[in-house]
Protein backbone atom coordinates (compact mmCIF):
# COMPACT_ATOMS: atom_id res chain seq x y z
CA UNK A 1 0.00 0.00 0.00
CA UNK A 2 1.15 3.51 -0.77
CA UNK A 3 2.63 5.12 2.35
CA UNK A 4 0.62 8.33 1.98
CA UNK A 5 -2.58 6.33 2.31
CA UNK A 6 -1.49 5.05 5.72
CA UNK A 7 -0.96 8.65 6.88
CA UNK A 8 -4.36 9.60 5.50
CA UNK A 9 -5.98 6.74 7.36
CA UNK A 10 -4.27 7.73 10.63
CA UNK A 11 -5.37 11.33 10.05
CA UNK A 12 -8.99 10.26 9.58
CA UNK A 13 -8.87 8.02 12.66
CA UNK A 14 -7.47 10.84 14.81
CA UNK A 15 -10.20 13.23 13.67
CA UNK A 16 -12.83 10.55 14.33
CA UNK A 17 -11.45 9.97 17.83
CA UNK A 18 -11.51 13.70 18.49
CA UNK A 19 -15.08 14.17 17.26
CA UNK A 20 -16.32 11.15 19.21
CA UNK A 21 -14.55 12.22 22.39
CA UNK A 22 -16.18 15.65 22.20
CA UNK A 23 -19.59 13.98 22.08
CA UNK A 24 -18.69 11.70 24.99
CA UNK A 25 -17.31 14.62 27.02
CA UNK A 26 -20.54 16.51 26.39
CA UNK A 27 -22.44 13.44 27.58
CA UNK A 28 -20.46 13.32 30.82
CA UNK A 29 -20.26 17.05 31.51
CA UNK A 30 -23.74 17.92 30.30
CA UNK A 31 -26.16 18.95 33.02
CA UNK A 32 -29.36 16.92 32.69
CA UNK A 33 -32.65 18.67 33.34
CA UNK A 34 -34.24 17.64 36.67
CA UNK A 35 -37.81 17.65 35.50
CA UNK A 36 -39.07 16.40 32.19
CA UNK A 37 -42.57 16.80 30.93
CA UNK A 38 -43.92 14.76 28.05
CA UNK A 39 -43.21 17.73 25.79
CA UNK A 40 -39.48 17.91 26.55
CA UNK A 41 -38.57 15.33 23.94
CA UNK A 42 -41.06 16.23 21.23
CA UNK A 43 -39.85 17.86 18.04
CA UNK A 44 -40.23 21.58 17.50
CA UNK A 45 -43.18 22.70 15.46
CA UNK A 46 -43.67 26.39 16.28
CA UNK A 47 -44.92 25.56 19.77
CA UNK A 48 -47.74 23.27 18.65
CA UNK A 49 -47.71 19.57 19.37
CA UNK A 50 -46.11 17.87 16.35
CA UNK A 51 -48.61 16.50 13.87
CA UNK A 52 -47.59 13.10 12.44
CA UNK A 53 -44.13 12.05 11.32
CA UNK A 54 -41.96 14.29 9.17
CA UNK A 55 -40.97 11.49 6.81
CA UNK A 56 -43.28 12.57 4.04
CA UNK A 57 -43.48 12.45 0.25
CA UNK A 58 -41.46 15.07 -1.57
CA UNK A 59 -41.69 16.81 -4.90
CA UNK A 60 -40.18 14.71 -7.76
CA UNK A 61 -37.95 17.58 -8.90
CA UNK A 62 -35.44 16.51 -6.27
CA UNK A 63 -35.29 13.13 -7.94
CA UNK A 64 -34.72 14.67 -11.37
CA UNK A 65 -31.89 16.81 -10.06
CA UNK A 66 -30.25 13.76 -8.51
CA UNK A 67 -30.57 11.93 -11.83
CA UNK A 68 -28.95 14.74 -13.82
CA UNK A 69 -26.25 14.97 -11.14
CA UNK A 70 -25.29 11.31 -11.62
CA UNK A 71 -24.96 11.93 -15.36
CA UNK A 72 -22.56 14.84 -14.95
CA UNK A 73 -20.63 13.33 -12.05
CA UNK A 74 -19.79 10.18 -13.98
CA UNK A 75 -18.60 12.42 -16.78
CA UNK A 76 -16.35 14.25 -14.30
CA UNK A 77 -14.61 10.98 -13.40
CA UNK A 78 -13.76 10.45 -17.07
CA UNK A 79 -12.51 14.03 -17.28
CA UNK A 80 -10.00 13.46 -14.47
CA UNK A 81 -8.28 10.60 -16.25
CA UNK A 82 -8.39 12.59 -19.46
CA UNK A 83 -6.75 15.59 -17.75
CA UNK A 84 -3.75 13.53 -16.66
CA UNK A 85 -2.90 11.95 -20.01
CA UNK A 86 -3.76 15.00 -22.12
CA UNK A 87 -0.15 16.05 -22.93
CA UNK A 88 0.72 12.55 -24.15
CA UNK A 89 -2.23 12.02 -26.48
CA UNK A 90 -2.29 15.42 -28.16
CA UNK A 91 -4.98 16.46 -30.64
CA UNK A 92 -6.81 13.13 -30.58
CA UNK A 93 -7.64 13.50 -26.88
CA UNK A 94 -8.83 17.06 -27.40
CA UNK A 95 -11.17 16.14 -30.26
CA UNK A 96 -12.52 13.09 -28.41
CA UNK A 97 -13.24 15.04 -25.27
CA UNK A 98 -14.87 17.88 -27.21
CA UNK A 99 -17.22 15.34 -28.77
CA UNK A 100 -17.92 13.81 -25.36
CA UNK A 101 -18.59 17.17 -23.70
CA UNK A 102 -20.61 18.24 -26.74
CA UNK A 103 -22.94 15.26 -26.36
CA UNK A 104 -23.33 16.07 -22.67
CA UNK A 105 -24.08 19.70 -23.46
CA UNK A 106 -26.79 18.46 -25.85
CA UNK A 107 -28.21 16.45 -22.95
CA UNK A 108 -28.04 19.55 -20.81
CA UNK A 109 -29.95 21.58 -23.42
CA UNK A 110 -32.56 18.79 -23.59
CA UNK A 111 -32.99 18.71 -19.80
CA UNK A 112 -33.25 22.48 -19.74
CA UNK A 113 -35.84 22.66 -22.53
CA UNK A 114 -37.89 19.92 -20.85
CA UNK A 115 -37.94 22.06 -17.71
CA UNK A 116 -36.21 19.41 -15.61
CA UNK A 117 -33.99 22.03 -14.01
CA UNK A 118 -36.68 24.66 -13.47
CA UNK A 119 -37.71 25.18 -9.86
CA UNK A 120 -40.84 27.16 -9.30
CA UNK B 1 9.47 9.15 8.21
CA UNK B 2 7.35 6.21 9.28
CA UNK B 3 3.93 6.82 7.65
CA UNK B 4 2.00 5.84 10.79
CA UNK B 5 4.01 8.28 12.91
CA UNK B 6 3.84 10.97 10.23
CA UNK B 7 0.07 10.66 10.02
CA UNK B 8 -0.28 10.81 13.79
CA UNK B 9 2.00 13.83 14.32
CA UNK B 10 0.51 15.81 11.45
CA UNK B 11 -3.02 14.89 12.45
CA UNK B 12 -2.54 16.11 16.02
CA UNK B 13 -0.79 19.32 14.97
CA UNK B 14 -3.02 20.19 11.99
CA UNK B 15 -6.23 19.37 13.82
CA UNK B 16 -5.22 21.46 16.83
CA UNK B 17 -4.24 24.41 14.69
CA UNK B 18 -7.41 24.18 12.63
CA UNK B 19 -9.63 23.95 15.67
CA UNK B 20 -7.90 26.92 17.31
CA UNK B 21 -8.16 29.04 14.19
CA UNK B 22 -11.80 28.03 13.81
CA UNK B 23 -12.66 28.89 17.41
CA UNK B 24 -11.16 32.34 17.13
CA UNK B 25 -12.53 32.85 13.65
CA UNK B 26 -15.97 32.74 15.23
CA UNK B 27 -14.86 35.57 17.53
CA UNK B 28 -13.40 37.37 14.52
CA UNK B 29 -16.56 36.94 12.52
CA UNK B 30 -18.75 38.28 15.33
CA UNK B 31 -16.46 41.25 15.84
CA UNK B 32 -16.21 41.87 12.09
CA UNK B 33 -19.94 41.60 11.47
CA UNK B 34 -20.54 43.80 14.50
CA UNK B 35 -18.33 46.50 13.06
CA UNK B 36 -19.98 46.18 9.64
CA UNK B 37 -23.35 46.77 11.27
CA UNK B 38 -22.14 49.58 13.60
CA UNK B 39 -22.23 47.32 16.65
CA UNK B 40 -19.43 46.33 18.99
CA UNK B 41 -19.62 42.54 18.80
CA UNK B 42 -18.49 40.50 21.84
CA UNK B 43 -16.89 42.66 24.54
CA UNK B 44 -17.52 40.97 27.89
CA UNK B 45 -15.03 38.15 28.28
CA UNK B 46 -11.36 39.05 28.10
CA UNK B 47 -9.87 42.04 26.28
CA UNK B 48 -12.04 42.87 23.24
CA UNK B 49 -14.10 39.76 24.00
CA UNK B 50 -11.20 37.48 23.06
CA UNK B 51 -12.23 34.79 25.52
CA UNK B 52 -15.67 34.48 23.92
CA UNK B 53 -14.90 31.18 22.08
CA UNK B 54 -13.76 29.58 25.36
CA UNK B 55 -16.92 30.66 27.11
CA UNK B 56 -19.04 29.43 24.20
CA UNK B 57 -17.31 26.06 24.31
CA UNK B 58 -17.89 25.64 28.04
CA UNK B 59 -21.51 26.64 27.61
CA UNK B 60 -22.13 24.21 24.75
CA UNK B 61 -20.47 21.27 26.49
CA UNK B 62 -22.56 21.78 29.63
CA UNK B 63 -25.86 21.79 27.82
CA UNK B 64 -27.98 18.69 27.78
CA UNK B 65 -27.96 16.70 24.56
CA UNK B 66 -31.62 15.93 23.95
CA UNK B 67 -32.69 13.25 21.50
CA UNK B 68 -36.28 13.75 20.31
CA UNK B 69 -38.54 10.84 21.11
CA UNK B 70 -39.44 10.13 17.46
CA UNK B 71 -35.91 10.52 16.16
CA UNK B 72 -33.76 7.84 14.61
CA UNK B 73 -31.41 7.71 17.59
CA UNK B 74 -28.31 6.20 15.99
CA UNK B 75 -28.24 8.52 12.97
CA UNK B 76 -29.14 11.50 15.15
CA UNK B 77 -26.13 10.93 17.42
CA UNK B 78 -23.48 10.09 14.82
CA UNK B 79 -24.34 12.81 12.30
CA UNK B 80 -22.64 15.81 14.04
CA UNK B 81 -19.30 14.08 14.76
CA UNK B 82 -19.31 12.68 11.22
CA UNK B 83 -19.55 16.17 9.69
CA UNK B 84 -16.54 17.21 11.76
CA UNK B 85 -14.55 14.13 10.71
CA UNK B 86 -15.22 14.81 7.03
CA UNK B 87 -14.36 18.49 7.35
CA UNK B 88 -11.11 17.74 9.19
CA UNK B 89 -10.19 14.75 7.03
CA UNK B 90 -9.84 16.93 3.94
CA UNK B 91 -6.99 18.79 5.65
CA UNK B 92 -4.84 15.65 5.38
CA UNK B 93 -3.81 16.30 1.78
CA UNK B 94 -3.39 20.09 1.95
CA UNK B 95 0.29 21.11 1.71
CA UNK B 96 1.27 23.92 4.07
CA UNK B 97 4.84 24.11 2.89
CA UNK B 98 7.35 22.42 0.60
CA UNK B 99 7.39 19.32 2.81
CA UNK B 100 4.74 20.17 5.39
CA UNK B 101 1.94 17.83 4.38
CA UNK B 102 0.33 14.98 6.24
CA UNK B 103 -0.17 12.74 3.23
CA UNK B 104 0.96 13.69 -0.25
CA UNK B 105 -1.58 11.55 -2.09
CA UNK B 106 -1.05 11.30 -5.83
CA UNK B 107 -4.81 11.73 -6.27
CA UNK B 108 -5.11 14.54 -3.71
CA UNK B 109 -7.68 16.58 -5.63
CA UNK B 110 -9.94 13.56 -6.08
CA UNK B 111 -9.66 12.73 -2.37
CA UNK B 112 -10.61 16.29 -1.47
CA UNK B 113 -13.63 16.28 -3.76
CA UNK B 114 -14.73 12.85 -2.59
CA UNK B 115 -14.59 13.75 1.09
CA UNK B 116 -16.12 17.15 0.38
CA UNK B 117 -19.10 15.66 -1.41
CA UNK B 118 -19.56 13.06 1.34
CA UNK B 119 -20.49 15.91 3.74
CA UNK B 120 -23.94 15.83 2.15
CA UNK B 121 -24.54 12.48 3.84
CA UNK B 122 -24.22 13.54 7.51
CA UNK B 123 -26.23 16.68 6.75
CA UNK B 124 -28.96 14.48 5.30
CA UNK B 125 -28.63 12.08 8.24
CA UNK B 126 -29.09 14.88 10.75
CA UNK B 127 -32.08 16.30 8.91
CA UNK B 128 -33.83 13.01 8.30
CA UNK B 129 -33.19 11.48 11.71
CA UNK B 130 -34.61 14.51 13.54
CA UNK B 131 -38.10 13.62 12.34
CA UNK B 132 -38.88 17.30 12.25
CA UNK B 133 -40.53 18.97 9.25
CA UNK B 134 -38.19 21.94 9.18
CA UNK B 135 -35.14 19.69 9.46
CA UNK B 136 -36.54 17.47 6.69
CA UNK B 137 -37.11 20.42 4.35
CA UNK B 138 -33.64 21.71 5.14
CA UNK B 139 -32.09 18.31 4.49
CA UNK B 140 -33.91 17.92 1.16
CA UNK B 141 -32.70 21.32 0.03
CA UNK B 142 -29.22 20.59 1.34
CA UNK B 143 -28.95 17.44 -0.74
CA UNK B 144 -30.34 19.10 -3.88
CA UNK B 145 -27.96 22.03 -3.45
CA UNK B 146 -25.01 19.83 -2.50
CA UNK B 147 -25.27 17.51 -5.50
CA UNK B 148 -25.91 20.40 -7.89
CA UNK B 149 -22.93 22.48 -6.80
CA UNK B 150 -20.78 19.38 -6.80
CA UNK B 151 -20.62 19.59 -10.62
CA UNK B 152 -19.22 23.15 -10.94
CA UNK B 153 -16.89 22.39 -8.04
CA UNK B 154 -15.44 19.33 -9.77
CA UNK B 155 -15.17 21.17 -13.10
CA UNK B 156 -13.49 24.20 -11.49
CA UNK B 157 -10.94 22.07 -9.64
CA UNK B 158 -10.29 20.15 -12.86
CA UNK B 159 -8.83 23.27 -14.43
CA UNK B 160 -5.69 23.36 -12.20
CA UNK B 161 -5.39 19.59 -12.64
CA UNK B 162 -5.41 19.96 -16.43
CA UNK B 163 -2.99 22.89 -16.36
CA UNK B 164 -0.53 21.19 -14.01
CA UNK B 165 -1.05 17.69 -15.37
CA UNK B 166 -1.16 16.21 -11.88
CA UNK B 167 -3.71 15.53 -9.15
CA UNK B 168 -1.26 15.83 -6.28
CA UNK B 169 -1.72 19.16 -4.52
CA UNK B 170 1.98 19.68 -3.90
CA UNK B 171 2.75 18.98 -7.57
CA UNK B 172 0.17 21.59 -8.51
CA UNK B 173 1.92 24.12 -6.25
CA UNK B 174 5.36 23.23 -7.65
CA UNK B 175 4.01 23.77 -11.16
CA UNK B 176 2.67 27.18 -10.14
CA UNK B 177 6.02 28.16 -8.58
CA UNK B 178 7.63 27.47 -11.95
CA UNK B 179 4.97 28.93 -14.26
CA UNK B 180 2.98 31.48 -12.25
CA UNK B 181 -0.15 31.26 -10.12
CA UNK B 182 -3.19 29.78 -11.83
CA UNK B 183 -5.40 32.66 -10.72
CA UNK B 184 -3.32 34.97 -12.93
CA UNK B 185 -1.22 33.10 -15.41
CA UNK B 186 -3.14 31.33 -18.12
CA UNK B 187 -5.19 34.51 -18.50
CA UNK B 188 -8.75 33.20 -18.50
CA UNK B 189 -9.31 29.59 -17.44
CA UNK B 190 -7.48 29.86 -14.10
CA UNK B 191 -9.11 33.04 -12.91
CA UNK B 192 -12.59 32.04 -14.00
CA UNK B 193 -12.09 28.62 -12.44
CA UNK B 194 -11.40 30.39 -9.14
CA UNK B 195 -14.56 32.46 -9.60
CA UNK B 196 -16.49 29.19 -10.09
CA UNK B 197 -14.70 27.32 -7.32
CA UNK B 198 -15.45 29.81 -4.56
CA UNK B 199 -19.27 29.93 -4.78
CA UNK B 200 -19.48 26.19 -5.50
CA UNK B 201 -17.41 25.29 -2.46
CA UNK B 202 -19.29 27.78 -0.29
CA UNK B 203 -22.48 26.07 -1.39
CA UNK B 204 -21.00 22.73 -0.32
CA UNK B 205 -20.11 24.15 3.07
CA UNK B 206 -23.61 25.64 3.37
CA UNK B 207 -22.30 29.12 4.06
CA UNK B 208 -24.34 32.28 3.50
CA UNK B 209 -25.30 33.25 0.77
CA UNK B 210 -25.82 29.53 0.11
CA UNK B 211 -27.17 28.47 3.50
CA UNK B 212 -30.52 27.27 2.20
CA UNK B 213 -30.40 24.14 4.42
CA UNK B 214 -30.23 26.32 7.48
CA UNK B 215 -32.24 29.33 6.31
CA UNK B 216 -33.25 30.51 9.78
CA UNK B 217 -35.83 32.97 8.56
CA UNK B 218 -37.75 30.24 6.71
CA UNK B 219 -36.82 26.94 8.34
CA UNK B 220 -36.13 27.88 12.00
CA UNK B 221 -32.64 26.35 11.88
CA UNK B 222 -33.03 23.79 9.09
CA UNK B 223 -31.16 20.57 9.72
CA UNK B 224 -29.93 21.68 13.13
CA UNK B 225 -33.39 22.54 14.50
CA UNK B 226 -33.53 19.60 16.90
CA UNK B 227 -29.89 19.68 17.98
CA UNK B 228 -28.99 20.95 21.42
CA UNK B 229 -25.70 21.40 23.19
CA UNK B 230 -22.65 19.84 21.61
CA UNK B 231 -24.61 18.31 18.71
CA UNK B 232 -25.39 21.81 17.53
CA UNK B 233 -21.89 22.92 18.45
CA UNK B 234 -20.28 20.28 16.24
CA UNK B 235 -22.55 21.02 13.27
CA UNK B 236 -21.67 24.68 13.61
CA UNK B 237 -17.97 23.89 14.05
CA UNK B 238 -17.97 21.69 10.96
CA UNK B 239 -19.32 24.56 8.87
CA UNK B 240 -16.46 26.82 9.91
CA UNK B 241 -13.88 24.06 9.56
CA UNK B 242 -15.15 23.36 6.08
CA UNK B 243 -14.83 27.04 5.19
CA UNK B 244 -11.27 27.10 6.52
CA UNK B 245 -10.33 24.01 4.52
CA UNK B 246 -11.88 25.58 1.41
CA UNK B 247 -9.73 28.68 1.86
CA UNK B 248 -6.64 26.51 2.22
CA UNK B 249 -7.51 24.44 -0.85
CA UNK B 250 -8.35 27.53 -2.92
CA UNK B 251 -5.01 29.12 -2.04
CA UNK B 252 -3.23 25.89 -3.02
CA UNK B 253 -5.10 25.40 -6.29
CA UNK B 254 -5.21 29.00 -7.50
CA UNK B 255 -2.81 31.18 -5.48
CA UNK B 256 0.39 29.18 -5.50
CA UNK B 257 0.14 27.66 -2.01
CA UNK B 258 3.39 28.23 -0.16
CA UNK B 259 4.92 30.27 -2.99
CA UNK B 260 6.01 33.81 -2.07
CA UNK B 261 9.07 36.01 -1.65
CA UNK B 262 11.05 36.90 1.53
CA UNK B 263 9.26 34.84 4.14
CA UNK B 264 9.24 31.03 4.58
CA UNK B 265 6.57 29.14 2.66
CA UNK B 266 4.46 28.27 5.67
CA UNK B 267 3.92 31.98 6.42
CA UNK B 268 2.67 32.64 2.91
CA UNK B 269 0.36 29.67 3.02
CA UNK B 270 -1.14 30.81 6.34
CA UNK B 271 -1.41 34.39 5.09
CA UNK B 272 -3.23 33.39 1.89
CA UNK B 273 -5.53 30.99 3.70
CA UNK B 274 -6.52 33.50 6.36
CA UNK B 275 -6.89 36.22 3.74
CA UNK B 276 -9.36 34.13 1.75
CA UNK B 277 -11.07 33.09 4.97
CA UNK B 278 -11.61 36.73 5.94
CA UNK B 279 -12.78 37.41 2.38
CA UNK B 280 -15.43 34.71 2.75
CA UNK B 281 -16.66 36.39 5.95
CA UNK B 282 -16.83 39.67 4.09
CA UNK B 283 -18.94 38.06 1.36
CA UNK B 284 -21.13 36.44 3.99
CA UNK B 285 -21.99 39.70 5.71
CA UNK B 286 -22.42 41.64 2.47
CA UNK B 287 -24.83 39.41 0.58
CA UNK B 288 -28.28 38.13 1.38
CA UNK B 289 -29.39 34.53 1.05
CA UNK B 290 -30.50 33.32 -2.37
CA UNK B 291 -33.88 31.76 -2.83
CA UNK B 292 -33.92 28.00 -3.33
CA UNK B 293 -34.95 28.12 -6.99
CA UNK B 294 -32.53 30.96 -7.78
CA UNK B 295 -29.77 28.87 -6.29
CA UNK B 296 -30.56 25.89 -8.48
CA UNK B 297 -30.92 27.94 -11.65
CA UNK B 298 -27.60 29.75 -11.07
CA UNK B 299 -25.94 26.38 -10.81
CA UNK B 300 -27.57 24.51 -13.68
CA UNK B 301 -28.02 27.38 -16.15
CA UNK B 302 -24.71 29.18 -15.77
CA UNK B 303 -22.13 27.36 -13.66
CA UNK B 304 -22.42 23.88 -15.22
CA UNK B 305 -22.11 24.87 -18.91
CA UNK B 306 -19.58 27.56 -17.95
CA UNK B 307 -17.52 24.95 -16.13
CA UNK B 308 -17.55 22.66 -19.16
CA UNK B 309 -16.37 25.52 -21.37
CA UNK B 310 -13.61 26.29 -18.85
CA UNK B 311 -12.43 22.68 -18.91
CA UNK B 312 -12.33 22.69 -22.71
CA UNK B 313 -10.43 25.99 -22.85
CA UNK B 314 -7.92 24.72 -20.29
CA UNK B 315 -7.44 21.61 -22.41
CA UNK B 316 -6.81 23.74 -25.49
CA UNK B 317 -4.35 25.93 -23.57
CA UNK B 318 -2.36 22.91 -22.43
CA UNK B 319 -2.36 21.44 -25.91
CA UNK B 320 -1.17 24.53 -27.72
CA UNK B 321 1.17 25.98 -25.10
CA UNK B 322 2.69 23.06 -23.31
CA UNK B 323 2.26 20.24 -25.81
CA UNK B 324 4.30 22.16 -28.38
CA UNK B 325 6.96 23.44 -26.01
Amino acid sequence: MNQAWISTLVFLVVSAVLAASVMIAARILGVASKRRTKLTLTTYECGEEPEGPAWLKFHPRYYVVALVFVLFDVEAVFLFTWALILPDLGMLAIVDMFLFIGILLLGWVFALSKGALRWQ
Amino acid sequence: MNPWLRGLIYAVVVINVFLTITAWSIWFERKFSGRMQSRLGPTFYGPMGLLQPVVDGIKLIQKEFLIPINADRLLFVIAPPLTVVLALGTAAVVPFGADIIAADLDIGVLYLLALGSLTIIPVWMSGWSSNNKYAMLGAMRAVAQGVSYEIPLVLASLVPVILAGSMSLSDIVRFQIKHGWFAFWPPGPGFFAFLFFLPASLAEANRIPFDIPEAESELIAGVSTEYTGMGFGLLYLAEYLHTLVISAVASVLFFGGWDGPFAPGLHWMVLKTLGLFAGIFWVRWSLVRFRSDQLMSICWRYLVPGGLILVMSAGLWVHFHRGSG
